[in-house]
């Protein structure tokens, strides 16, 4: 099979199986995520549960899922934060020039100056660590790069002959924004929104696991291989479960990734 | 030449300014009272005046903003809240051991994945290409925490040939040290090459495909000459900027690895620092790491002409 088609469906392929897995967490889970049954603790997989059970007998499959949907949850409701605002932010500065861009952009500039987990880390010690304290600090953190790509596409395509006849038929300049300009630049904005999916999971994850993310006793992939760190000698499947979900969903999404950048960007195709 | 280094190191000046002033409203918007923190609750209402008076927490927002800036700019970065630690000794301490381990990583990796990606780029397609591609996409997929939970299953659990707790440091005895840095390298390792292999190889096939290569192989040179004296060094250009940002986020960033091999880094420090509310550590860290990707970042720019001189003249 060609790298191609590779990308496409089995990116596609891993990618549907956690949204499907996330949406099926939400409606179902064979045992309560939350249910401490110290009797069964750290029961190896089996009949009873499918992939074992934790140090508080919590059932791990249960707590898969109920994590699939926060890290979904979180990643959507994140990038959707970024783009949307991102895009605003690189549409008016690119199309408006003058002060505003400069003031957007140092803005933007300056957050660009930290290493996003870091300014993560930074936004989440004020916004606390809760569910929409981690979007907001992710959604900030991963802004500035729509923002600039966005200002990009803008600004060439604010010379062209069709936004100017745009502004000459009168219309208002929102207007222009919003039926002319903003839809002539997706492609790059989608092709960025894709691949920062997979980093924004990668991120909440890694600050789950430095306990930074949605606190416990909520279930996140991350904060359970935290947890499973001082068992990893008697129960090694708690920390391996949590990890295989991320890579997997990391798989699909870089492939997937790959796959809309070809498509969208028919100069970088079989890159 | 000097006029390119110049005008690259004089950019560098606002962004280095507009980060002290993001850090420092950062840190003050942080909720809670510093003065409070440190006193406890219940205390004399003079004594909050004196310790308040003390850190200058009772002048206006812009004149504190120059006395801090001028203390940092001698250096001084205050003192630990919990361990009474000067921070700046302490960022630096904790830095080099980061340093080390990054480092060292980085460097094996780019060794591995520059020509394996150029490898695979020429010879794009093939049985080699496909499994360099397949390779570094499941390798960048693998969060390190977890690759390092899985080595020390493996190698520190069921094989018993590593340690699996502790840090030596290398200057303290080397040997011990190495053993115990061999796991989290290897680690960033992997991930990294995942990463850089790909990068490589996409730069090379965007060089590849250019006229003077085609006229290079025309005028009958062969193949690694076409390589070496063409392609390499053109596209060796976008995965230097890309190192340049691998670098300078995991220089702040590792604090993941460094929890999971239990390494007393940077990264561990960010995170105590987080969880101890002690603000001047939180500070200085904040602002030690954005000025490192800052300055690290403007090296790379000052030394991508060695592989593409056009820039200079842009």
């Amino acid at each position: 099979m060609s790298i191609g088609k590779t990308n496409k469906y089995l990116g596609g392929l891993l990618v549907a199986f956690f949204l499907l897995a996330a949406f099926f967490g939400w409606v179902y889970t064979p045992f309560d995520p939350l249910a401490i049954n110290l009797r069964a603790k750290l029961e190896a997989p089996g009949s009873g549960h499918l992939l074992g059970t934790d140090e508080y007998g919590r059932d791990v499959i249960s707590r898969l899922l109920t994590a699939a949907r926060t890290s979904v949850s979180i990643s959507l409701l994140t990038v959707s934060f970024a783009v949307i605002f991102g895009t605003l932010l690189g549409s008016v500065s690119g199309y408006a020039r003058g002060w505003v861009d400069r003031l957007v952009m140092l803005f933007t500039d300056t957050l660009l100056a930290f290493p996003s987990i870091l300014l993560a880390l930074a936004l989440l010690s004020i916004l606390g660590a809760n569910m929409y304290g981690v979007v907001l600090a992710l959604g900030l953190a991963y802004m500035p790069t729509v923002t600039r790509v966005v200002r990009g596409a803008v600004m060439s395509l604010r010379e062209q002959q069709f936004i100017e006849a745009s502004r000459l038929m009168g219309h208002p300049v929102h207007y222009t924004l919003w039926a002319h300009v903003v839809p002539n630049c997706l492609a790059p904005v989608i092709v960025i929104a894709t691949s920062m999916f997979g980093s924004v999971l990668l991120t909440e994850s890694a600050l789950s696991f430095l306990g930074l993310g949605v606190p416990p006793p909520a279930p996140t992939w991350g904060n359970m291989l935290a947890g499973a760190r001082p068992y990893m000698a008697q129960a090694p499947w708690l920390g391996i479960f949590p990890g295989l979900c991320i890579a997997l969903t990391l798989l699909g999404i870089n492939l997937f990734g790959d796959y809309v950048r070809d498509r969208f960007d028919p100069r970088m195709r079989g890159l | 030449m000097i006029k390119f280094v110049l005008s690259r190191l004089l950019s560098a000046v606002p962004t280095l300014f507009l980060v002290s002033v993001a850090v420092f409203t950062l840190i003050r918007l942080i909720p809670g009272d510093p003065v409070a923190l440190m006193l406890g609750d219940n205390v004399d209402p003079q004594v909050y005046a004196a310790m308040s008076h003390q850190l200058g927490l009772d002048r206006p927002i812009p004149v504190q903003f120059v006395l801090w800036l001028k203390s940092l700019l001698s250096g001084d970065l205050g003192r630990s809240i919990t361990s009474d630690q000067e921070v700046l000794p302490l960022v630096l301490h904790r830095f080099a051991i980061s340093a080390q381990l990054v480092l060292v990583a980085v460097t094996i990796a780019t060794v591995f994945a520059v020509p394996l990606g150029m490898l695979a780029a020429w010879r794009q397609n093939s049985a080699f290409d496909l499994g360099v591609v397949v390779g570094g996409t499941i390798l960048m997929s693998i969060p390190t925490f977890w690759m390092g939970l899985m080595m020390l299953l493996f190698f520190g659990l069921q094989l018993g040939w590593l340690p699996v707790l502790g840090y030596v440091s290398l200057g303290e005895n080397f040997w011990d040290g190495a053993v115990y840095l061999l796991m989290p390298v290897a680690t960033l390792v992997l991930h990294e090459t995942g990463i850089l292999v790909r990068m490589a190889r996409a730069s090379t096939l965007d060089v590849l495909r250019l006229d003077y290569v085609t006229h290079a192989r025309a005028k009958g040179l062969s193949e690694g000459q076409v390589l070496r004296r063409h392609v390499a060094r053109n596209a060796f250009g976008p995965t230097w900027t890309l190192l340049g940002l691998i670098l300078g986020n995991l220089l702040g960033g590792v604090a993941v690895v460094e929890t999971v091999f239990t390494i007393p880094g940077l990264g561990r420090l960010i995170v105590e620092s987080i969880f101890g509310r002690d603000y001047p550590v939180l500070q200085g860290c904040l602002l030690f790491v954005a000025i490192t990707y800052v300055v690290v970042n403007l090296i790379v720019d000052l030394c991508y002409p060695i592989f593409d001189p056009r820039v200079k003249s842009a």
